[in-house]
């Protein structure tokens, strides 16, 4: 499936947040998003998601295949939204509810968009779990989000995120919270899923190392405006855009390459 | 020089009703001297802002020590934590700032604590790379890395004597981390105060950290200077760590992950508890734990 985001604009009491923003997701690709702190990377993805705050105004377009999404009344939005379009937050606060276990969490989605039995939706749930490297998942299964470390509740962040076999994923920041060998595994499973099952990810990333380990395209974003797009090589060797090249040049070993 | 904090063979348990008691800390020894910046780095889970919280008498300790300045930290109440000169930046800035409340006035919380009237919050906005006419505002109007910013100039202003950095510039693109992460150290730095930095950048740590503490599955495995351990890693999980960092060389290169199961703290391996996954791995390494420093390895045991 593909994601057509064409000339996205986004404002919120007056200040625009999003000037026109162009992307494009292809089933199978990674495709990596950059750039300053505040230029709107987050809110692309709440926008993709209908999920802005109270009060934003919003044109353009965004096109699931041949859907507009911003049009679509709100209880077809819902039947996309965690169905076909799955997000994992970059605040896991608001990807997970502190008051239900994470089995409870995992498990309702699946049942509810994928009409699975109980036996079948825990097994699964307990499988994907395991996936993210979470030890112990049988027993992980009936804790609560505050038994978990910061980095544990961003990879359940992402097995409820990936619980009803999305379309399409828009990670958020996925692996802040992850140590490097952590993190490789979970760049595994999210390259793996798109190999396999032609998944569409946008992996918005400020580390440009896990940009270049899993993306096919980059694009730069700066200002509420995409400032530079194409393949991950040619923008990671040949930056045309001066913010990307200051980006990369701002990097602590950037001396050393 | 005389240590500024000591913890010394800390345990730190975690328990639930019907659970496994979770020994989250499992004899862990670390030290930061004064206006020194010690890099604390490991695997997601192993053990870290347990630490950290049990340094700031937030979670209770079962065995071991911890002293500030001297002084036995005990469980505080709010009130008295605030006079004792710790400062914490949480991993979770979403949940540390409070959401009622505009920022300005949480950061000039701080400078009352530290009975600082010079100061105001906009200065120390600006001092973080924020525009100063962000202090009238609430959290929600922010990005992430904005209110990560902002969560350390409430703590910078507080002039702690110990800033603990939790993850604190997880969320800021590569540019505003190596500025930021600079800012902390050298406030801490000139003040004569330490910083304990947790962090999963590698790269922002080797930066910033005179010293560089390697933890696993709830213990200290590798300590040493920054340039040493970097230069040299002995621990088979320190290089393990520093092998797995992704290079932006645009090759789409996936990293290594460490072979095995990521540990539960509840069931920790017997002897080393790296031995299941090391790929050095001895008989003697199944039995024993190497209880020694600074590596605690038995390839490197001290002679
Ligand atoms: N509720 C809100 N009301 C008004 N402005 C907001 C609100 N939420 C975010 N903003 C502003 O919108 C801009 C874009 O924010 P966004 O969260 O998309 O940034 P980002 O690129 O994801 O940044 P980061 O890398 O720090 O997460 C920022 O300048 C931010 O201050
Ligand atoms: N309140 C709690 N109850 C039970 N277990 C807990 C609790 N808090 C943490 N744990 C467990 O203690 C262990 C250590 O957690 P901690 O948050 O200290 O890890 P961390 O090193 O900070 O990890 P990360 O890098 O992911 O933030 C984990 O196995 C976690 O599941
Ligand atoms: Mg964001
Ligand atoms: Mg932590």
């Amino acid at each position: 499936m593909t994601l057509d985001i064409t000339g996205l604009r986004v404002s919120i009491g007056g200040k625009e947040i999003l000037r026109g923003v162009d992307l494009r997701l292809q089933a199978g690709r990674v495709h990596g998003l950059a750039g300053e702190s505040g230029s709107g990377k987050t809110m692309t993805g709440l926008a993709t998601l209908g999920l802005l705050p109270h009060g934003a105004r919003t044109t353009g377009s965004i096109r699931l295949g041949e859907r507009e999404l911003l049009t679509l009344p709100p209880k077809e939005l819902n039947q996309v939204r965690g169905g076909r379009i799955a997000m994992v937050f970059q605040d896991p606060a608001t990807s997970l509810h502190p008051m239900l276990t994470i089995g409870t969490q995992l498990t309702e989605h699946m049942r509810h968009h994928l009409r699975l039995g109980k036996a079948e939706a825990k097994a699964r749930a307990v499988e994907l779990l395991g996936k993210v490297r979470i030890p112990g998942p049988e027993e992980a299964y009936g804790r609560f989000p505050h038994q978990f470390s910061g980095g544990m509740r961003q990879r359940i962040a992402i097995a409820i995120a990936l619980a009803c076999s999305p379309e399409v994923l828009i990670a958020d920041e996925p692996t802040t919270a992850l140590d490097v060998t952590v993190q490789a595994g979970v760049l595994r499973l999210l390259r793996g899923l798109c190999d396999e099952l032609g998944l569409a990810v946008l992996l918005v990333t400020h580390d440009l190392g896990v940009m270049s380990a899993v993306a096919d395209e980059v694009s730069v974003m700066k200002d509420g405006l995409v400032v530079e797009s194409g393949p991950r090589g040619r923008v990671l060797r040949e930056p045309e855009h001066p913010y990307t090249r200051a980006l990369l040049d701002s990097l602590p070993d950037a001396e050393l390459r | 020089m005389t240590s500024l904090l000591t913890i010394d063979d800390l345990v730190v348990e975690h328990r639930s009703p019907g659970r496994p008691v979770v020994r989250a800390v499992a004899g862990a020894s670390l030290t930061v001297r004064p206006g020194e910046v010690v890099g604390l780095v490991g695997e997601s889970g192993c053990g870290k802002s347990t630490l950290a919280r049990a340094v700031c008498g937030l979670n209770p300790v079962t065995a071991g020590s911890i002293d500030f300045d001297g002084q036995p930290v005990t469980p505080l109440g709010l009130r008295r934590r605030k006079l004792t000169g710790i400062q914490m930046v949480f991993q979770d800035p979403y949940a540390s700032l409070n959401p009622r409340r505009r920022v300005g006035d949480q950061i000039a919380d701080g400078l009352r604590t530290a009975r600082d009237t010079a100061t105001s919050p906009a200065d120390l906005l600006e001092r973080v790379g924020l525009p100063r006419e962000f202090a009238g505002r609430h959290p929600h109007e922010f990005s992430g890395g904005q209110r990560q910013r902002i969560a350390i100039a409430r703590a910078l202003a507080a002039r702690p004597r110990l800033l603990i950095g939790d993850e604190p510039i997880s969320a800021l693109d590569a540019s505003a981390q190596a500025q930021v992460a600079r800012l902390m150290r050298d406030l801490a730095v000139e003040s004569g105060a330490g910083l304990l930095f947790i962090s999963h950048d590698l790269s922002v740590v080797r930066l910033i950290a005179d010293r560089i503490a390697v933890m696993y599955l709830g213990k200290i495995v590798e300590v040493g200077d920054t340039a040493e351990v970097w230069a040299n890693p002995r621990h088979p999980y320190t290089r393990a760590l520093l092998a797995a960092i992704p290079q932006p060389d645009g090759l789409g290169v996936l990293p290594e992950e460490l072979p095995g199961d990521v540990p539960d703290p509840a069931s920790p391996p017997s002897g080393c508890r790296f031995n299941p996954r090391c790929p050095l791995v001895m008989d003697v390494c199944r039995d024993k734990e190497p209880d020694f420093g600074p590596v605690a390895c038995w390839l490197h045991e001290p002679k």
